[in-house]
C-alpha cells in the first residue's frame, strides 16, 4: 500500500473519455438493434414477493410463472416472439413495490409488469404504473382494482376479487353454520376488504358478525387475540396471511380444543401449509373457501389435471419433488391465467413494442367471456373491461379425512356486484 | 388467569433475552444491536438441528436445546475476537459494528435459510384447559374455553427459564468465572493488572450472551416458528427490558422483564396487543426521563 504510487499507468484522461464515449455509444446502439429485431423478447416483468411476509406465495407464483411461460413459448410465443420473464423482488413493502416498477420501466425496458400478490403493495405501485404509463397486470384478490381507487392501467385479469368471493360465501355460511359470526383478519388493506364486505354481505342474509379482531399481518403468537371472541359466536371465520400462519390455526386449535363453534376459514390461512401437520387436527369437519381446490377432485377436470402436471404439483398439492413442500394452490393460478391474457391481449393488439401499451389495455378491455380451458385451468371466467376486473367460480370445501373434498360451487354470477368505476373512460 | 400464563411465557423468554443483552453491556460496555439476530439464529439452527436428526421430536428438540446455543456462543465469540477487539471496545464504534453484524447474520440467514417460517415439532404438547365459571340463570355455568387453556410445553417454558436464571446466578456469584466476570465488570484495566485475561473474559461475556439469546429462541420456537425476519421484536423489547431495569443490573433487568412481559400479556389479553407496546414504550420514555439510569441502575459517577 505504501508504495502503490509508484507503478505507472498510461491511463490518461482523453483516452479514458474516449473509452467512456465508446461504451455509452455501444450501449445505447445496442437496444435498439437488438429491438429491430422481429424475434427479440417480449419482456414481463415479475414483481416477486421473494422476501418478507409475502415470501411463500413469491416462491409458487413464481414456479407457476415459469410453467406457464414455457408453455407460452413451447407453443411458439407471443406474435412469433419468445417471453421473457425479468424477475425483481419487492420485499412485499409498498414503498420497493413501487421502485422495482420503475425499475422495470427505466432499466429493464419491460412491455407489461406483473404478478403482484399483496393488496398494499398493489396500492402502493399501481399509481407509478400509471405514471410510468407501464400496463400492470396484478394478482392480488383486493377490491382495490374494480374499486376505482386505481388507474385505467392496472388490470385484474387472472383472479377474482375479496368482495366477490365472500359476497358468493355469505349465503353458504348463513344457511349451514350460523348466524352470529365472529371475524378474525390481518390489519391491512385485503383484511380490511373482508372485513367491510363480508359484514355487508352476512348482513343481507340475515346474519350479524359480532366481533372482528384484527391482526397485524407480522404479528407471530396470537393466543392472546383469542379470548376476544365473544362466547355467543356460532361461527369463526378467519383469514391470515404472513409467515406465522401455520402457528395461527395451531393456537386457534389449541384455544377451542374440543369445543370449537362452526369454523369458516379462508384457505388464505393455511396456504403453503400441510393440512396433516400435527396440531392441525381440529380442522377436521371445518369449512374453508379455495379459489381452486388443493386437493385433486374425484372428478378432477382435464383441465386442473394437466395443470397440476405443468407446475410440478401433486394431487395433494404439493411440489413433487418434496410432498411436506406444500403450494399456495389456492391462488398461484391467478399467475397462468393472466400470462394468458396477455398472450391473448397482444395477439389481437397486434402488439409490437411499448408504443402499443394503450392498445394493450384496449385488447383486454374488450374481453368478455373466458371458457374453462387449458389457458383458464380454474374454471370459466367473465371479464369486466369497466372494472378491470374478472369474476369467477368459487369453492368451498369441507376436511374430511385430512382431505379438502369441495361441498359446494358458487357460480359466476353468485358473485358478481354493480361496477363502481368506469376505467375506459379515462384518458391514457 | 390465561392473561398471566401468556404473560409468564413472554417474560420467561424476555427475560433470558435481555439478560443475555445486559450481561454484555454490564462487563464489556458494548451495546449489542445484533443480540436480535442471536436469538434468530438460535431458532434457525434449533430448526436446523431438530431436522437433521429427524425422526423423534424430543432426541431433536433436546439436542437443540444443547446445540444452538453453543454454536451461536461460537459464533458470537469469534465475532468479538474478529471485529469487536479490532475496535477496542469503543462504545460508539462497537454501536455501529454490531449494526454491520444485524445485517450480514440477517441476510446470510436469508441466503441459506431463505424467507419461508419453519416450525419446530414440541416434544411435548398437552392442552390443559379450565372452563371459566359464571353465575348465570342456572347457577354456577361453565364455559369452554373462554377459561383457561394452554399448553404443558408452555408451562415447561416457563420452568426452563427460571432454571436457566437460577444457573446463570449461581455461575456470576459462586464461580471462579463469575468472580472474574464481576471483577471485569467493575474495573477492567484493575482486573487486567491482576493478571485476568480479560480479552477472553470479553469473549466469553459475548458468547454468553449470545447463547442466552439462542437458547430463549431455542424454547420459544415450538410456539412461533423460526424466520429470518423474528429478531426485530425481541431486540426491541430487550431493549425496553434493560432501559427499565438499568444498563448492567441483572436483578434489575429479571424485575423489569417479569413487569414488561406480564404487562404484556394481561394488556393484550384484555385490551390490545398494540396498546401494550404503546404502554412499554411510554414507559421506557418515562424512566429516561425520571430516572435515566433505570429502576435498578447505580447513578453514573
Amino acid at each position: 500500500m505504501s508504495n502503490g504510487t509508484s507503478k505507472k499507468t498510461d491511463f490518461s484522461r482523453r483516452s479514458a473519455l474516449k473509452g467512456i464515449a465508446a461504451t455509452t455509444l455501444a450501449a445505447t446502439a445496442l437496444p435498439r438493434f437488438v429491438q429491430a429485431q422481429s424475434a427479440s423478447p417480449i419482456k414481463i416483468g415479475f414483481q416477486k414477493h421473494a422476501t418478507g411476509i409475502g415470501a411463500a406465495y413469491g416462491r409458487w407464483y413464481d414456479a407457476t410463472t415459469q410453467a406457464a411461460v414455457k408453455r407460452i413459448n413451447d407453443d411458439g410465443g407471443i406474435n412469433g416472439r419468445p417471453v421473457e420473464i425479468v424477475i425483481e423482488d419487492d420485499g412485499t413493502d409498498p414503498k420497493r413495490g413501487a421502485e422495482v416498477l420503475e425499475k422495470f420501466a427505466n432499466q429493464h425496458k419491460v412491455d407489461v409488469a406483473f404478478g403482484t400478490l399483496f393488496s398494499h403493495v398493489v396500492i402502493g405501485s399501481a399509481p407509478r404504473a400509471g405514471e410510468l404509463k407501464l400496463p400492470y397486470f396484478v394478482v392480488s384478490e383486493g377490491h382495490h382494482v374494480a374499486s376505482g381507487m386505481l388507474n385505467r392501467y392496472t388490470l385484474q385479469p387472472g383472479i377474482t376479487d375479496v368482495k366477490s368471493q365472500v359476497q358468493s360465501m355469505a349465503p353458504f355460511v348463513a344457511a349451514n353454520l350460523g348466524k352470529k359470526v365472529t371475524m378474525i383478519y390481518p390489519d391491512f388493506a385485503f383484511g380490511h376488504d373482508h372485513r367491510d364486505f363480508f359484514s355487508k354481505a352476512i348482513e343481507a342474509q340475515g346474519g350479524q358478525v359480532v366481533a372482528q379482531i384484527a391482526i397485524p399481518p407480522s404479528e407471530t403468537s396470537f393466543t392472546r387475540y383469542f379470548p376476544s371472541i365473544p362466547r355467543e359466536t356460532d361461527v369463526v371465520y378467519h383469514v391470515m396471511v404472513g409467515p406465522a400462519v401455520l402457528t395461527f390455526v395451531k393456537e386457534l386449535g389449541e384455544f377451542f380444543g374440543p369445543s370449537r363453534p362452526e369454523i369458516f376459514g379462508f384457505i388464505d390461512s393455511l396456504e403453503a401449509v400441510d393440512i396433516t401437520s400435527p396440531g392441525l387436527e381440529f380442522l377436521e369437519g371445518t369449512y374453508f373457501w379455495e379459489g381452486m381446490p388443493r386437493h385433486a377432485q374425484a372428478e378432477n377436470s382435464v383441465f386442473d389435471t394437466a395443470y397440476r402436471a405443468a407446475v410440478g404439483v401433486d394431487e395433494r398439492g404439493a411440489s413433487l419433488s418434496d410432498s411436506k413442500d406444500v403450494s399456495t394452490y389456492a391462488h398461484m393460478f391467478g399467475c397462468w391465467e393472466t400470462l394468458n391474457v396477455i398472450k391473448a391481449g397482444m395477439e389481437s393488439a397486434d402488439y409490437k413494442g411499448p408504443d402499443d401499451r394503450a392498445k394493450l389495455i384496449e385488447a383486454v378491455e374488450a374481453m368478455s367471456e373466458m371458457p374453462h380451458s387449458m389457458d383458464h385451468p380454474q374454471g370459466p371466467k367473465l371479464f369486466n373491461g369497466k372494472t378491470h376486473q374478472v369474476f369467477g367460480q368459487q369453492y368451498i370445501s369441507k376436511v374430511d379425512g385430512g382431505t379438502l373434498k369441495v361441498e359446494h360451487t358458487a357460480s359466476i354470477e353468485d358473485g358478481m356486484y354493480e361496477d363502481e368505476v368506469d376505467y375506459t373512460a379515462q384518458s391514457f | 388467569m390465561l392473561a398471566t400464563l401468556e404473560g409468564a411465557v413472554i417474560a420467561s423468554v424476555l427475560v433470558l433475552t435481555a439478560m443475555g443483552l445486559s450481561i454484555v453491556f454490564g462487563v464489556m460496555r458494548v451495546v449489542n444491536v445484533a443480540h436480535g439476530e442471536f436469538y434468530m439464529l438460535g431458532a434457525v439452527l434449533a430448526w436446523y438441528v431438530s431436522s437433521v436428526l429427524g425422526v423423534n421430536a424430543v432426541v431433536g428438540f433436546v439436542a437443540a436445546l444443547v446445540l444452538a446455543p453453543l454454536l451461536v456462543g461460537l459464533i458470537a465469540a469469534a465475532a468479538d475476537r474478529l471485529i469487536l477487539k479490532h475496535l477496542k471496545y469503543d462504545p460508539d464504534r462497537t454501536i455501529v459494528a454490531t449494526i454491520g453484524l444485524l445485517y450480514i447474520i440477517q441476510q446470510t440467514t436469508l441466503m441459506t435459510f431463505g424467507p419461508d417460517a419453519r416450525p419446530v415439532a414440541p416434544p411435548f404438547n398437552q392442552r390443559l384447559a379450565l372452563p371459566w365459571f359464571e353465575w348465570g340463570e342456572n347457577g354456577l355455568e361453565m364455559f369452554w374455553p373462554w377459561g383457561l387453556s394452554i399448553t404443558s410445553y408452555k408451562l415447561f417454558v416457563i420452568a426452563a427459564a427460571a432454571v436457566v436464571l437460577l444457573s446463570l446466578w449461581v455461575l456470576i456469584t459462586r464461580t471462579k468465572l463469575g468472580l472474574i466476570m464481576r471483577a471485569t465488570q467493575q474495573d477492567s484495566e484493575t482486573a487486567l493488572a491482576f493478571g485476568i485475561p480479560v480479552g477472553r473474559v470479553y469473549s466469553v461475556v459475548f458468547g454468553l450472551g449470545a447463547g442466552l439469546a439462542a437458547l430463549g429462541a431455542v424454547l420459544v420456537v415450538p410456539i412461533q416458528q423460526a424466520h429470518y425476519l423474528m429478531g426485530a421484536d425481541p431486540l426491541l423489547l430487550s431493549f425496553i427490558v434493560v432501559i427499565i431495569g438499568g444498563l448492567g443490573s441483572l436483578p434489575g433487568t429479571v424485575v423489569a422483564a417479569l413487569l414488561i412481559g406480564m404487562s404484556d400479556g394481561i394488556i393484550s389479553v384484555f385490551f390490545s396487543p398494540t396498546l401494550a407496546k404503546i404502554i412499554a414504550t411510554f414507559l421506557v420514555a418515562m424512566v429516561l426521563v425520571w430516572r435515566p439510569q433505570g429502576l435498578f441502575g447505580r447513578a453514573v459517577t
